[in-house]
């Protein structure tokens, strides 16, 4: 914490580690044949070393960022990452060393240095690792389905998009205005002593903005953050289709197009209407949740507490554990929520964060279900963990986010199935007496074990006898998350399925960030605890 | 390789700028070199080591401005860099806010670096860690815990002459303590630039005894209370709060600084009067870099003075915007308290709440502050002076203004996650609900 990297905030503006490359650099992989040829050196030498097992992941990351404010440019970036990591199995222990000097001689050197960490470490083993078998695939490939690659939009393309925004907010009256383009490309390779060859492309991209209006007098200040998801997708996304959007409600929701500058005029008339927008009164209230707000619910109370290692004890100290405990697994009846409640793990859906052919132990992905009809089914596992379950293979949720991180479990997209009845979110509206519909993620905290948390959005309408009768502020819910489920009593249908998402999950020591999706449609929870969280200070 | 001396980073950096041609050119080179070990379950799950060095170039034409980094020192690498932050600048747009660079400053000789820390090896590492599982083993609990040390330099040099230097070192342990049956945890979390200071046996002995201590919680109702904050939870509230000392955000009017009808809160009564904070990177306890990226001299900063705001931090383009001297935030930071130790603070207390720690902090309203997080490992109720017996975990929802407002009582600042923090007494803190998460 403290005297650290004051020299480095020269470069801070920059979001990312690595070094800056050009666009035409970004778009040349690295040749498939050399990658092989690498590979098999680490595997070799952590074989010679006395390694059972050994994989190789060789990264490229690309980051690209485009930030703005008001009428200027902040920063652009474009930056690569590239370099090896490499895991061994010895003694029965794991071990890990990472380099970005490619030669055969550093790469050997890398794969010794994990080889002797793990032999190191076996003797404060309490029992081997058990590792979940794997066929080799061989030599595969797998591609993130995007229409235009965000990298190959010309630079200049991008900042007018975003400066447009800007002049939207500023005509909507907005006083600051930051926009911000993320676009990223994996490209990994991923090699083991099982026989896998597996190169991948993987691409993701989040547009997004804040608008801010002050009221100077009343020493007051409200925002909206944009509406968007971050996708598993090219440029396209941000292409608006008239076909990908949601009208009629008090906001244009957006499926797999997204229409940033539409969006932007929207808020900046929210904006008003939160400043003027009356504070909540607490008590019990019907919660109807757009997907833009409920996707991070679904993270934090089911996607965290489904992971095995958590369950476990692995993040004990940082993460925490679980309140789903293994006997709760066993038992086949417990009651996490509602009969409407079903969701799956799944690892293929188009469009989301969370799609890849092979996680980063070369096991080929899947879907399944976590809940079904409201009873707790299942986990998300990797291979050293698998044989807790008794499963015979991984799920394949292993992920590292850098080349010189380790891999370990993270969540793949969980996301709750769409209603099998035909249903609106306008439809739903209709039938609430007292209650509140929220749109958009804002403050988020939950406990160590996933019981208790507390949400609120960025935009939180009064629902009155079936009608939207004029926006709350200082709305923020409460509940045990189990309650909370069990209080689901109604979805759309597939229709209003939607994505949301985060491009920055964290979890691990040293902490690593992963990008994961969460599908849901407008769905309703009735009587759930909201308080008013206005306070003064002076 | 990666941790190079002061003569051999400034060799780089004259090197790298000699190839540049644009006005005005900056350039940073900073590396790292350290190891981690991470284990769960009363065994080690994962280790690593990891060395990383990269160079930045910043160049400028007029108010246009390119960056580039490398992590490649050849020579040719090197004016690669430097021509492709000068084609970036070429290719980007004015930015009104440029400041041209410093000129040559003066610097305080840093504190932060340890020569025994910095030599620490995996054996070094897996001895502390076997000293934390000695414990728990011996206790019946399972840990799970994380040790990481680092050594680092960062250095910076521009056209205008100016270079700066700094090489500094961590070494971090922190431990989270179980029970068999889930029902106690306890917890420790600390760091230090010197490793003799880092005693993990020590440390681990206080995480066993807050899992035993803890186990059994009652349920007691939420509402206001009397709490006592060790340095620990004190620190997570104050970081928090800490970001908001920045003139910029709150002469824009979207900070808790800013006033109303216009301007900032910098000469108010904002806290309690017992409230002094200052920051001190020559502070033995807590040293911090001398420099920061601009390469402005980091020196001794009041920031509160008997609760009222003294400073605020100015960027160099936001202090020219409004005619006073930039200064900079410094991480070293203290607040000043007593000579109570935390005992003598429960001792002192007829009815209130000891919170080992807080978690999963989220600003829940910017204008007020108001934060949200629930307790962790080792909430405990006193009455009459005494530890009685150990409670539920509760969610919060309080401001750290409102609570350095409600200030009874400081103890002896430890060093603890943002800086020297003592452990506070504070009246009325907001409890909202409870948790079953131990």
């Amino acid at each position: 914490m403290t005297g650290m990297g004051a020299g480095a905030s020269m470069l801070q503006s920059l979001p990312v580690f690595g070094k800056i490359i050009s666009v035409e650099e970004a778009l040349t992989p690295v040749d498939i044949a050399l990658k092989k040829k690498m590979a098999d050196v680490a595997l070799n030498a952590a074989k010679s070393g006395g390694a059972s097992y050994a994989d190789v992941r060789i990264g490229r990351y690309l980051n690209q960022v485009i930030a703005t404010r008001e009428k200027r440019v902040d920063n652009i970036s474009n930056a690569e990452s590239y370099g090896m990591g490499i895991r061994v199995l010895a003694n029965g222990s794991w071990g890990f060393a990472a380099t970005n000097n490619l030669d055969n001689d550093s790469i050997a050197k890398a794969a010794k240095i994990a080889v002797a960490i793990a032999k190191g470490n076996a003797k404060l083993m309490s029992e081997p690792v058990q590792l979940a078998p794997q066929k080799g695939f061989g030599e595969v490939s797998w591609k993130t389905p995007i229409e235009i690659n965000a990298f190959e939009v010309p630079i200049a393309d991008k900042v007018d998009l975003l400066l447009n925004v800007n002049n939207e907010a500023i005509k909507g009256g907005a006083k600051y205005i930051n926009s911000n383009l993320f676009m990223v490309n994996e490209q990994k390779y991923f090699a083991s002593t099982d026989g896998s060859y597996i190169d991948q492309d993987i691409h993701r991209i989040w547009p997004t903005f804040t608008l801010t209006k002050i009221d100077a007098a009343a020493g007051k200040f409200e925002t909206r953050n944009a509406l968007s998801a971050p996708m598993g997708m090219g440029f396209e996304y941000l292409k608006p289709l008239e076909s990908e959007k949601i009208k009629g409600g008090p906001v244009t929701l957006y499926k797999k197009r997204y229409d940033i500058l539409e969006d932007v005029r929207e808020a900046a008339v929210h904006v008003d209407e939160k400043l003027k927008a009356k504070p909540i009164a607490p008590g019990k209230y019907d919660l109807v949740l757009d997907p833009s707000h409920l996707f991070l619910t679904i993270h934090e109370s089911v996607g965290h507490p489904t992971e095995l290692d958590r369950v476990l004890g692995y993040e004990a100290n940082y993460a925490g554990t679980s309140f789903l405990t293994l006997d709760k697994w066993e038992s086949k009846k417990f009651n996490f929520g509602s009969k409407e409640v079903n969701i799956v793990a799944d690892k293929l859906e188009a469009g989301s964060l969370g799609s890849v052919g092979y996680d980063d132990e070369g096991v080929k992905c899947g879907k399944w279900d976590i809940i079904k009809d409201g009873i707790l089914v299942n986990y998300q596992t990797i291979r050293d963990q698998a044989h807790i379950l008794g499963l015979k293979e991984s799920q394949g949720c292993c992920y590292a986010d850098s080349w010189d991180s380790i891999q370990f479990q993270r969540m793949p997209n969980v996301s709750l199935s769409p209603g099998k009845v035909p249903l609106s979110a306008a439809e739903m509206v209709k039938n609430v007496e007292k209650g509140i519909y929220m749109f958009g993620r804002n403050s988020y905290s939950i406990d160590q074990q996933r019981y208790n948390f507390q949400f609120s959005a960025q935009l939180a309408y009064e629902i009155k006898e079936g009608k939207i009768v004029g926006m709350f502020k200082d709305a923020a819910y409460q509940a045990n998350t189990q309650e909370f489920w069990n209080a689901c009593v109604q979805r759309c249908d597939k229709t209003d399925y939607r994505l949301g998402g985060t491009f920055s999950d964290g979890k691990g020591q040293p902490g690593q960030a992963s990008a994961v999706s969460h599908g849901s449609p407008t769905t309703r929870f009735n009587g759930i605890n909201v308080i008013n969280t206005g306070r003064k200070i002076s | 390789m990666a941790i190079l001396s002061k003569e051999e980073a400034q060799a780089i950096l004259k090197k790298v700028l000699s190839y540049a041609k644009a006005d005005a050119c900056e350039v940073s080179l900073n590396g790292s070199d350290g190891g981690n070990i991470r284990y769960a379950r009363n065994a080690v799950s994962t280790a690593g080591q990891i060395d990383v060095m990269s160079l930045g170039v910043s160049a400028t034409f007029g108010k246009k401005t390119g960056t580039a980094t490398i992590n490649e020192f050849d020579d040719a690498s090197l004016q690669k860099v430097v021509k492709r932050a000068e084609e970036l600048a070429m290719l980007a747009p004015e930015n009104p806010e440029y400041m041209p660079p410093l000129g040559p400053q003066t610097f305080a000789e840093s504190l932060t670096f340890n020569a025994k820390t910095a030599a620490m090896s995996p054996d070094t590492r897996a001895d502390m860690v076997a000293k934390s599982l000695s414990v728990s083993k011996a206790a019946d609990l399972e840990a799970a815990g994380f040790l990481e040390n680092t050594t680092r330099f960062n250095s910076i040099m521009n056209s205008k002459g100016l270079f700066a230097y700094n090489k500094s070192t961590n070494v971090s342990f922190s431990v989270t303590m179980r029970n068999k049956q889930g029902t106690g945890s306890g917890y420790v979390d600390q760091d230090f630039n010197n490793l003799d200071k880092m005693d993990t046996l020590a440390l681990s002995k206080i995480a066993a005894s807050k899992a035993n201590g803890s186990a059994g919680a009652k349920a007691i109702e939420p509402g206001k209370y009397t709490v006592i904050l060790e340095p620990l939870a004190a620190s997570d509230m104050l970081g928090n709060m800490f970001r908001g000392f920045d003139a910029r955000s709150a002469d824009e009017g979207r900070s808790f600084m800013s006033k109303k009808g216009g301007g900032t809160r910098l000469g108010e009564q904002l806290f309690s009067e017992n409230v002094n904070i200052y920051s001190d990177p020559l502070n033995p306890e807590v040293p911090g870099s001398t420099w920061n990226g601009d390469g402005l001299p980091v020196t001794k900063t009041q920031w509160v003075q008997n609760g009222v705001v003294k400073n605020l931090s100015y960027s160099r383009y936001w202090a020219s915007q409004k005619n006073v001297q930039p200064l900079p935030f410094s991480r070293s930071l203290v607040m000043e308290g007593g000579t109570q130790s935390l005992e003598d603070l429960i001792k002192s207390t007829e009815k209130g709440i000891l919170v080992t720690r807080f978690w999963y902090i989220r600003m829940v309203d910017p204008q007020t502050l108001l934060l949200t997080g629930l307790t962790r490992d080792g909430t405990f109720y006193i009455e009459n002076g005494e530890i009685k017996f150990p409670i539920k975990n509760f969610r919060f929802n309080e401001s750290p203004v409102i609570m350095l407002n409600n200030v009874e009582a400081l103890g002896k600042p430890v060093r603890t996650g943002s800086g020297l923090i003592p452990p506070m007494k504070i009246r009325d803190f907001t409890f909202s609900s409870l948790s079953d998460a131990i």
